[in-house]
């Protein structure tokens, strides 16, 4: 699994998708947060990252899909896979591999925005009146919602062979699995009797939990349980191929 | 024995990849795998490495199932793909590496890959990356991969496509020097190639094998005339050819070179050198053709 990883990871770094993503996803953060009139913090005037949580998301849904396009797609289409399933590591391995070489990746393209965090600290008045709980909550939300995406661009990417296929798959599983369901939840027929569990479905009311600085056993079980069974899918997609 | 295959069969929809093919290979033979495109060479590769099970049957290598212990399988075996994928945007050494990663080769990691990057004369283009080397460097990277963890069966899968002249003999001397200690399995459509570095063939055709003998024992099975190539100095008379004795059929090649079929399984060498020497002509070659197992192949896969 060592290995996989490793060269995983290099792979992004030596085609230049590791850095390309990570400077997309900034660049994009940073003009919503500081530059965009509508949505900068600074004619805002509140000492908050709301914006940067409330965005992150929407570009999460079009970059990791595009990240993890390749995956396995590309694999199946050089050939390359059976190279890897011909060795003496398991489809799990290989799988695990490739998930966190790519959360590895989103992971840090996370991390410098902890200087949007320290800035809005030191500007907020009187220095440091920020809600340091909520955002720490936020930040663990944004991880695990990347960690699903992952998870399903992942998959998407296994059951073909065509990277544009695995990456307009990812990006609208993604999109489903984060929003659709508190807008189905929205239907007459849900309202009032069960729009909480349908809503429960759906990422959005996780990450939205999380936000506010409570880290719940329930998300936690939640984000968990949709990573495992999306890995669960690739490895039968994968062997599926083999039948 | 290495490898116990036992009634093995691979069925896609309603088409018979493999059908019920049985055979062993003990340690230290090479064993050619012969057959005409889609007879089921691959497919039994394949399934022989663990990547696509089998529809019924068995199949054992070094004494562990390949649907029960794939992992103990995958160790041993070193496989080279048919059509050698390669991951292209990474560097030679650096591939290797990865590869070592995988069979967790730990400190002999370095010693190994350099050791493969000389026995494969892959030296001069070490720093270049495997999609900018020529189709025969990359051939020999994907042999390099396939020995770098020094298993003890090869499973190859047309090693010597897309190599040149040289190379191929090269690399052919490279599969019967591992052919000493490893257990080595390669198809192949060059008649020649097997025949010089197998011990024992197995022609396989429409899924079934038809058949499985050492070299020598195939050619002598098959052929039934013996053809002896002859050129004189001069040009010689067709008609007086006819009285060479034990010549049944001759056919002119060129000028002063004719083709010699005998009657029967007689070596008519002896009678066209005396013809020769009779006539005053001067005998500049005299050799006897091998029936090829490209002949047997004909015969058999018809």
């Amino acid at each position: 699994m060592k290995a996989i990883f490793l060269k995983e990871l290099k792979q992004f770094f030596s085609s230049l998708i590791g850095y390309i993503a990570i400077i997309v996803f900034l660049l994009v953060l940073g003009l919503f947060m500081w530059i965009f009139p509508d949505t900068s913090i600074l004619d805002f005037g509140y000492a908050t990252l709301d914006s940067f949580f409330r965005i992150a998301p929407y570009i999460f849904i079009f970059l990791i899909p595009a990240i993890t396009m390749r995956s396995f797609a590309e694999e199946i289409n050089t050939g390359t896979i059976e190279l890897l399933s011909t060795r003496p590591v398991t489809e799990l391995q290989i799988i695990l591999g490739k998930y966190f070489a790519a959360l590895t990746l989103v992971l840090i393209a996370i991390i410098p925005t902890s200087i949007y965090f320290f800035t809005v600290y030191s500007i907020a008045s009187p220095v440091g009146n920020v809600d340091v709980g909520g955002i720490l909550g936020s930040y663990f939300g944004l991880f695990f919602l990347g960690a699903v995406f992952v998870a399903i661009g992942i998959f998407c990417s296994s059951i073909t062979s065509n990277q544009i296929v695995a990456f307009i798959l990812g990006v609208f599983l993604c999109f489903f699995i984060y929003l659709a369901f508190s807008y189905i939840s929205q239907f007459e027929i849900f309202i009032g009797r069960n729009d909480y569990l349908v809503e429960s479905f759906g990422l959005s009311a996780h990450y939205d939990a999380m936000g506010k600085g409570v880290i719940d056993s329930r998300d936690v079980v939640y984000f968990l349980s949709l990573i495992s069974f999306f890995i669960l899918f690739t490895r039968t997609a994968l062997s599926s191929r083999r039948w | 024995m290495s490898i116990k295959v036992n009634s093995l069969s691979k069925i896609y929809g309603s088409q018979k990849a493999v059908d019920g093919i049985s055979f062993e290979v003990s340690k230290g033979e090479v064993l050619g795998f012969l057959g005409p495109n889609g007879a089921g060479k691959s497919t039994t590769m394949k399934m022989l490495t663990c990547f696509i099970p089998q529809s019924s049957g068995k199949a054992e290598v070094c004494g562990f199932d390949t649907t029960i212990a794939p992992l103990e399988v995958t160790k041993r075996i070193g496989y080279l793909p048919e059509s050698n994928p390669l991951y292209y945007d990474m560097y030679v050494r650096e591939y290797l590496e990865f590869v070592a990663g995988l069979h967790k080769l730990g400190k002999i990691t370095h010693q190994r890959i350099e050791e493969m990057i000389e026995v494969t004369g892959l030296t001069a283009e070490r720093k270049k990356k495997v999609g900018q080397l020529s189709k025969g460097y990359k051939q020999r990277v994907g042999l390099a991969q396939a020995m770098l963890h020094n298993p003890e069966v090869l499973i190859l899968d047309e090693p010597t496509s897309g190599l040149d002249p040289n190379q191929l003999v090269e690399i052919r001397s490279l599969i019967k020097q591992l052919g000493k200690d490893k257990t080595v399995i390669f198809s192949s459509h060059i008649m020649q190639e097997v025949q010089a570095v197998a011990d024992r063939v197995i022609i396989i055709n429409k899924g079934k094998i038809v058949a499985n003998d050492s070299t020598e024992n195939l050619q002598s099975r098959i052929g039934n005339e013996i053809i002896v190539t002859a050129e004189f100095k001069q040009s010689v008379n067709r008609a007086e050819l006819g009285t060479i004795k034990g010549v049944k059929n001759y056919e002119q090649l060129k000028d002063g070179k004719w083709n010699f079929v005998s009657e029967g399984k007689s070596d008519t060498r002896e009678d066209i050198f005396n013809f020769a020497k009779e006539k005053n002509l001067t005998l500049l070659s005299l050799y006897k053709e091998e029936s090829s197992l490209e002949d047997i192949f004909k015969q058999l896969t018809k």
